[in-house]
């Protein structure tokens, strides 16, 4: 699927004007739109479904055109391939279970006799069989859960089109969901696009992550690919959890692979950064993790910055340190734990993990 | 009596049919016209029922071209007939059942026009299979105050289709006729009779929202 969508949301009360210029390429699989609030993951997804028309644009899926700004073409939302599941998307209250699936099978213009056969597969494929005839109030999370994914696959839709699907659902709910999410790219043959602002969500299931700022897509490709290498600041500050520091180049060494990085007072030497220049302005971009810190003792030795440490968060898998000029360290709680009476800390940069942008 | 719950039920009937799309459109989101629209729907709510009266007797009037197309239809004119008085209760009743409706149709719209129309839905499908049903306890008590609403209907009908007892005399123009000949007894009885009306009314009302509620 491929959409070039641009659509000019002017402001209005209680809301500011925005601007929407998307361009994705989605291959098969799960793909994720991820991004902060307001990035446009969500009116992405409601362009392509039909529900929202872009102003300038274009969207082919499979060699069908679904809307083209210029040629003029829009397609209805129900004669596009596709289900929108909006967020917080509930099941209807009056209608049982199979009643639901029967509403959404009617909205594609199915045969009573194919609505009916449809309904019987789908609800025997997500193991809704027993609760096929009760109202979403007198069912469990999970089979309202199974619900949902099951109208919304019943048409067989060739892009399913979830959004934050996962944000209200506690930890056993979204291992399920995660599961049928991949039954679903497996068997029902059905790309799916998932909106979302969990990098959780975007790890367990999605093939390929289209990261959103403010209505552009400033990095696209595998998680662990865009996670482990932000493109940009602005790549970097939306994913979260990097220490971004400013910093200047003052030395290039081609021949040694090495560089001198003056960050406030202290110098550090990092990688060769080719295409840089002398005297050029970075940042410079490194997780928690890939720093280190040891109690400030003992002579002051290369790439290490003596910090005061001004707040300890406890984390299920480690202990974040929250040094002065915004500096955060990860380490093991058992390591911590060895040092914690000390405010001074020698915080040390490894050569190898010093990346800029 | 008769001829009072006649016209309340025909006035019930039409406002029903007539807000139900007028609430509807109103709670579909914004378009152009849309405060018109609302403006015309909320003015016989705060014009006088004399003033709604004296536009009917205007625009129904034998030589007006709605007068004069309603008398090639039925084959008679409109004003002072028990329909006039059917007119009148509409004009008086239907805004206010719009009114009562269209905030639960605006709540059923937030809450379930995203999916419906995710899933493919057209505006009618998700009318019909959703919203009519979600909104049918909140129909139902608003019909039944409407209904009462008619019969409690005095000024515009009394200036529309006049006071011809056994023609168009409905209740509460009884009431009124009855007070002016001094008839007390006549009076206390009709009184009752509306007021007992209007109690049930309201009791079942509030039964068919609370049951809603809780279902």
């Amino acid at each position: 699927m491929q959409a070039q969508i641009r659509r000019i949301f002017t402001p209005r009360i209680g809301s500011d004007g925005f601007v929407l210029d998307v361009s994705i390429s989605v291959g098969s699989g799960i793909s994720a739109l991820f991004g902060p609030q307001r990035a446009g993951k969500s009116a992405t997804l409601e362009a392509i479904a039909g529900l929202m028309v872009p102003d300038e644009g274009r969207i082919e899926v499979d060699g069908e055109i679904w809307f083209d700004a210029r040629s003029r073409v829009n397609l209805a939302p129900h004669r596009r391939s596709c289900c929108f599941v909006p967020a917080g998307s509930g099941l209807f209250p009056h209608m049982t279970l199979k009643e639901n699936l029967l509403f959404s099978a009617g909205c594609r213009r199915m045969s009573r006799l194919e609505r009916h056969r449809r309904a019987a597969e789908v609800l025997e494929c997500f193991a809704l069989e027993a609760e096929a005839g009760r109202y979403p109030g007198e069912v469990s999370g999970s089979a309202r859960l199974r619900a949902v994914l099951a109208r919304a696959v019943i048409a067989r839709p060739r892009l399913l089109l979830l959004d934050e699907t996962a944000r209200n659902l506690d930890a056993p709910l979204r291992n399920e969901l995660y599961q049928w999410l991949r039954r679903i790219r497996d068997f029902a043959a059905a790309n799916i696009i998932l909106a979302t602002s969990s990098p959780q969500d975007c790890f367990e299931v999605c093939d390929q992550v289209f990261l959103l700022v403010a209505g552009k897509v400033v990095q696209a490709g595998a998680p662990q690919q865009v996670w482990s290498h932000p493109a940009t600041v602005e790549a970097a500050r939306a994913l979260g959890g990097f220490n971004l520091l400013e910093a200047r180049i003052v030395g290039l060494d081609p021949v040694r692979k090495t560089s001198r990085l003056a960050l406030g007072p202290t110098e550090l030497t990092g990688p060769y950064f080719p295409g840089r220049l002398l005297g050029d302005r970075v940042t410079l971009c490194l997780r928690p993790a890939e720093l280190s810190a040891r109690p400030a003792a003992g002579p002051a030795s290369p790439n290490r910055i003596t910090l005061r440490l001004e707040r300890v968060l406890d984390l299920p898998h480690a202990v974040r340190l929250s040094f002065e000029g915004g500096i955060d360290v990860e380490m093991s709680h058992a390591e911590y734990d060895e040092h914690r009476h000390h405010r001074e800390w020698a915080v040390e940069f490894p050569t190898a993990s010093m990346r800029v942008l | 009596m008769w001829l009072s719950l006649g016209v309340a039920a025909a006035a019930t009937l039409a406002s029903v049919v007539i807000g139900t799309f007028l609430a509807w459109l109103l709670a579909g989101g914004d378009f152009k016209g849309k405060c018109v629209i609302e403006a015309i729907v909320e003015l016989p709510l705060l014009l006088p029922p004399t003033v709604i009266g004296y536009y009917l007797l205007v625009i129904a009037a034998d030589g007006s071209p709605l007068g004069r197309l309603y008398a090639s239809l039925a084959g008679k004119p409109l004003l002072y007939s028990w329909q006039a008085a059917v007119v009148a209760s509409v004009l008086y009743a239907a805004p206010w059942f719009v009114k009562s409706i269209q905030p639960a149709f605006e709540a059923i719209h937030r809450e379930h026009g995203p999916t419906a129309r995710g899933l493919g839905a057209s505006r009618c499908r998700f009318f019909f299979y959703v919203a009519l049903p979600l909104a049918a306890g909140q129909l139902a008590a608003a019909s039944l105050l409407v209904f009462v609403r008619s019969m409690a209907e005095f000024g515009a009908t009394l200036m529309a289709a006049g006071n011809l007892p056994g023609k168009t005399q409905t209740l509460s123009v009884a009431v009124y006729d009855a007070v002016s000949r001094a008839d007390g007894a006549a009076a206390r009885n009709l009184t009752l009779i509306a007021s007992l009306a209007a109690l049930a009314a309201l009791y079942a009302a509030r039964k068919l929202r609370t049951q809603r509620a809780v279902s």
